[in-house]
């Protein structure tokens, strides 16, 4: 780090970025809420969120997002905490492994969806190898718009598979910060593997279970494509609601009101999750 | 048997199967999109398939507003790393080599807008560029990914120039150099990988996103906002060679940047 320069320099190189972000974030998100609370005729109005209260899409909406970040986010972390200590054992060929399990992190919602259809469709490769395997007679209607079950499982899968690469890459890097001498200690001291990442390893590795559980929440309120993907319309979600009241129904203050919710759900997951996991610390790591 | 040949096992077999957990959508999704015309159908498939073909990517290909929509997305995605890249880089410097007042709450804004939510920010923007005459332009789709990419570009570059060197600099500007001679000539050509990283990086994300350019798109739509609109009319061998064409590069741009991604994800 260099000495203490003048203001000047710095507001200079910064000031593109900040004068971007704000008119490209902070405006919007204003007009998002002027949107949502006020009416063409300019008054203030709660009738948007009373409409969105009322309505069975908007119920149904908020039930499929929240079913699916109680199934999603814990599933995911679990299995991305697996690989993460698997790839932190530093067997021999980790990096090609490590490579291939962070793969998925190219990939959009749309296509992850586009990907598990080519598996998950009438005729596709899940069905075929059942059959060839003599498992079913004939094709399960696994994405048919009347089996919920199917749809929900689908859509978990894709996007387990889709996202856990990226909870993975935060926790190998919160693992990278935890000083291999306290593990050489706890070995020291007799701790097996299976007690070091009990008491040693999961205690330290707190924060980057906290950004990544924060993180994965906030973009679970916006599933959004892989659902259209899989599922159609068959299984509402409300970052779509946001879209077909937009595009379809051509209604922004509707739409800008889903905008909203969407962005108070966030907030409210964050401040759940830093009081949730912030109780006391055994030990800080910082590099 | 002892315990280090069952741990071995038990790691070996643990990777391989996770892998092939990673792996098998894309081999899935490749085989889909070379399979003939005259196969789409068939059922059961094979696994591994006897026959290949272009014949139903040139349909895809060839299937209205396709080629335009990935010459799009292509435009919006080399508009969005090039601007992206002239914002992000002097910012990623302040933050790496200055003091300053503000520094800390700038780098807390930039983790926050890293996951903000597009769908709050798509729509109002919509009715602003329908008043500024700017809605379903190639444009405006860009300014967005722009602001989605910025912190990702200001997080790569941030992470290589705190990694460069800063005395050489500092020697630079004592035998005569300008500190802008010095960015230019010392501090910028060690950071060239660094910063082709972070194109690839903002190239991708803008590539990838869909939300944003559905809702501001009626026409010229990009490639995954194209994609979307047909979802519900389209075929499905025809939607399935889209998502090969969309994962393809994606997959290839992530290979090269590998080494960049911890920078992106690390902890807040």
């Amino acid at each position: 780090m260099r000495t203490r320069t003048g203001q000047l320099l710095p507001l200079g190189l910064l000031l593109p970025s900040v004068a971007f972000l704000a008119v490209l974030v902070l405006v919007p998100m204003t007009q998002a809420l002027l949107l949502s609370t006020v009416t063409d005729s300019g008054e203030f109005s709660l009738a948007v969120f009373q409409g969105m209260l009322a309505d069975a899409n908007f119920s149904d909406a908020w039930r499929n997002t929240f079913l699916l970040l109680l199934l999603i986010v814990p599933l995911q972390v679990a299995l991305a905490l697996v690989i993460a200590l698997l790839v932190n054992s530093r067997f021999r060929g980790h990096r090609l492994f490590f490579l291939i399990y962070t793969l998925p992190v190219a990939v959009s919602d749309l296509a992850a969806g586009l990907l598990w259809l080519a598996a998950f469709s009438e005729r596709g490769y899940l069905n075929s190898l059942l059959q060839s395997a003599g498992l079913i007679g004939q094709p399960v209607l696994l994405l048919s718009f009347d089996n919920f079950p199917g749809l929900v499982t689908a859509i978990v899968i894709a996007e387990s598979w889709r996202t856990t690469a990226m909870v993975l890459l935060v926790l190998v890097a919160g693992l990278e910060l935890i000083p291999r001498d306290v593990l050489e200690t706890a070995e020291l001291f007799g701790a097996n593997r299976l007690r070091r990442t009990i008491d040693v390893v999961l205690p330290l590795l707190r924060p980057s279970l906290q950004s990544a559980l924060i993180i994965r929440t906030i973009f679970a309120f916006q599933t959004f494509a892989v659902v259209l993907a899989l599922a159609g319309r068959n299984v509402p979600v409300l970052a779509g609601g946001a879209y077909s009241w937009y595009a379809t129904n051509q209604d922004t203050h509707i739409a800008a009101g889903y905008g909203v919710v969407i962005l108070a759900l966030s907030i409210v997951a964050i401040i759940v999750y830093l009081r949730m996991l912030s109780g006391p610390r055994g030990l800080e790591v910082q590099r | 048997m002892n315990a280090r040949v069952v741990d071995r096992t038990l790691i070996y077999g643990g990777a391989v199967v996770l892998a092939l957990w990673g792996l098998i959508p894309f081999y899935l999704i490749a085989i889909s999109a070379f399979t003939p015309q005259s196969n789409v159908s068939d059922y059961p498939k094979p696994l591994l398939p006897t026959v290949v073909s272009v014949g139903t990517m040139q349909l895809f290909l060839e299937s209205s507003g396709i080629v335009p929509a990935m010459l799009n997305s292509l435009a919006v995605a080399l508009v969005t790393v090039v601007v992206g890249l002239a914002l992000g880089t002097p910012a990623a410097y302040a933050l790496a080599r200055l003091r300053f007042r503000g520094r800390e709450t700038f780098r807390a804004v930039l983790l926050v807008t890293r996951m903000f939510p597009i769908a709050i920010l798509a729509i109002p923007l919509a009715a602003i560029f329908v008043r500024l005459g700017l809605y379903d332009n190639l444009i405006s789709v860009a300014l967005v990914h722009t602001s989605l990419a910025l912190p990702f570009v200001i997080l790569i570059m941030g992470g290589v120039f705190v990694a460069l060197s800063h005395e050489l600099e500092e020697a630079a500007e004592t035998l005569g150099c300008s500190r802008w001679g010095a960015f230019l000539r010392v501090a910028l050509p060690p950071a060239a990988p660094g910063l082709g990283a972070a194109a690839i990086f903002a190239f991708v994300i803008s590539w990838n996103e869909v939300f944003a350019a559905a809702i501001l798109t009626v026409r010229t739509h990009t490639l995954p906002a194209q994609v979307l609109a047909s979802l519900s009319t389209s075929p499905l061998a025809l939607k399935l060679v889209a998502g090969f064409f969309m994962v393809l590069p994606a997959v290839v741009f992530i290979v090269l940047v590998r080494r960049y991604l911890r920078a992106v994800w690390g902890p807040i």
